[in-house]
């Protein structure tokens, strides 16, 4: 399994905001985006994840379980959104995106125990505090297995204690012949992660 | 599938879901029609399921927008259209309809006899509208979804989505209302105009969600 990305170029609006950006991740290594906002670090993200087409260039996953080349169907997705409802409770959120998806891995509860948030589990998503709302969002990762992880500013609202916690869930995913592509501005401490450091100028 | 129409129905019977909201604004258009007409019971009994018909097609478009708005701000969207290899996009989109029908649309038809109730119609007259509005409501979810992810990423879409809608839920209204007078008057057709609402309601429940995952894929932020 390998993801492969090929001088792809991004717009937004009639403005390049990166060009000429190409890397090859096989399974268990990850890639630390980085750079000033406004870099294109997110819209390469979305670029990846489907949800923006390319100006040039191209993205694939070779070799990739079920032969399906579209990265999406292989990745977990965390935006800065967390994607969970205020309304219901945190194993709500949780239980229905893992029963929404397939390759169903851990429950609910296991999950909220690798973030350190197995007290809040009953707890109304909105009442959780920010750090704690990213957290939640961060145990989507493991109630369905996806082997492609593509994170954006996945530690922001984070303390220093959850922030070694997330560096040590990223190991483990890489570990696990799992591929990491988080954007971030603060650097993330996990050995051998790769580096692509964006510009203002939009090259990498 | 399942867990999408579950959650999306608790999230609607919950505060704050606004599956109320239309149920006040149908029994406000009904209340307000007999003011309008003047008390003459026989025009009201005849005119009644015209008036039925009319609030719960106004009613139905009002929460419509919310349909992927919602799950648009929070990232959720995102996340429904990076799984469409598991869930195809369009039966994502079915049993989001399915829930808001569910919440919003079915209500309607239920509160249907107690309205009819206020506009002096008759047993059958009243059992007739509920029984096209629980056939036609669908399709105009359906329709509705279109529009809804057509105007999602706009910041207020709603007047536009039902704008963009009410053209094609007009022929729904023609049918649904020909086939309540065709069950209560003996010189009009029933089975014809209540078949082609059916058809109406199945056409637009494949249609309406394949044009409603088009857009949301071509949704480029």
């Amino acid at each position: 399994m390998k993801l492969v990305a090929d001088g792809l170029a991004a717009r937004r609006g009639n403005e390049m905001v990166f060009q000429g950006v190409g890397f090859a991740l096989s399974a268990g290594e990850g890639m630390a985006v980085t750079g000033p906002n406004g870099a294109g670090k997110s819209t390469l993200l979305r670029v990846l994840a489907g949800f923006l087409r390319p100006a040039v260039g191209s993205v694939s996953m070779v070799d990739a379980p079920g032969g399906i080349a579209d990265i999406a169907a292989h990745a977990h997705f965390l935006s800065p959104l967390n994607a969970m409802k205020p309304a219901l409770t945190v194993r709500e959120n949780l239980a229905f995106w893992r029963a929404f998806g397939e390759a169903r891995a851990a429950t609910p509860e296991a999950a909220l125990e690798r973030v350190g948030l197995g007290h809040a589990i009953d707890v109304p998503f909105s009442d959780l505090s920010t750090g704690q709302r990213r957290r939640a969002a961060i145990a989507r990762l493991f109630v369905n297995r996806r082997p492609v992880w593509l994170l954006d500013e996945p530690t922001s609202g984070l303390d220093a204690r959850a922030e070694a916690t997330f560096a040590g869930i990223i190991a483990d995913h890489l570990n696990h012949d799992g591929i990491v592509i988080a954007a971030t501005h603060l650097p993330i401490d996990v050995p051998g992660m790769k580096k692509l450091r964006f510009t203002d100028g939009g090259g990498a | 599938m399942i867990a999408l129409i579950v959650r999306d129905v608790r999230l609607g019977v919950r505060a704050g879901g606004g599956a109320l909201i239309g149920i006040l604004f149908y029994l406000a258009v009904v209340t307000v029609a007999p003011f309008a007409m003047g008390p003459d019971l026989n025009l009201l009994a005849r005119i009644g399921p015209a008036i039925l018909w009319t609030g719960a097609l106004l009613a139905s478009l009002l929460g419509l927008e919310r349909l992927f708005q919602i799950d648009h701000e929070d990232g959720a969207l995102d996340l429904l259209v990076i799984a469409r290899h598991e869930t195809p996009l369009a039966l994502t989109v079915f049993a989001k309809c399915a829930a808001h029908w569910l919440v919003t649309g079915l209500p309607l038809v239920l509160v249907t006899p107690l309205l009819g109730l206020l506009l002096n119609m008759d047993a059958a007259a009243i059992g007739a509208t509920a029984l096209t509005l629980l056939v036609g409501t669908p399709a105009i979810t359906f329709i509705g979804a279109a529009g809804a992810a057509v105007a999602v990423s706009l910041p207020r879409g709603g007047l536009l989505v039902s704008v963009i809608i009410l053209p094609f839920t007009i022929p729904v209204l023609i049918f649904g209302v020909m086939a309540t007078l065709g069950a209560v008057e003996t010189f009009a057709p029933f089975l014809q105009p209540f078949t082609f609402l059916a058809a109406l309601t199945l056409f637009f429940a494949v249609l309406g969600p394949f044009a409603a995952a088009l857009a949301l894929k071509g949704l480029q932020d």
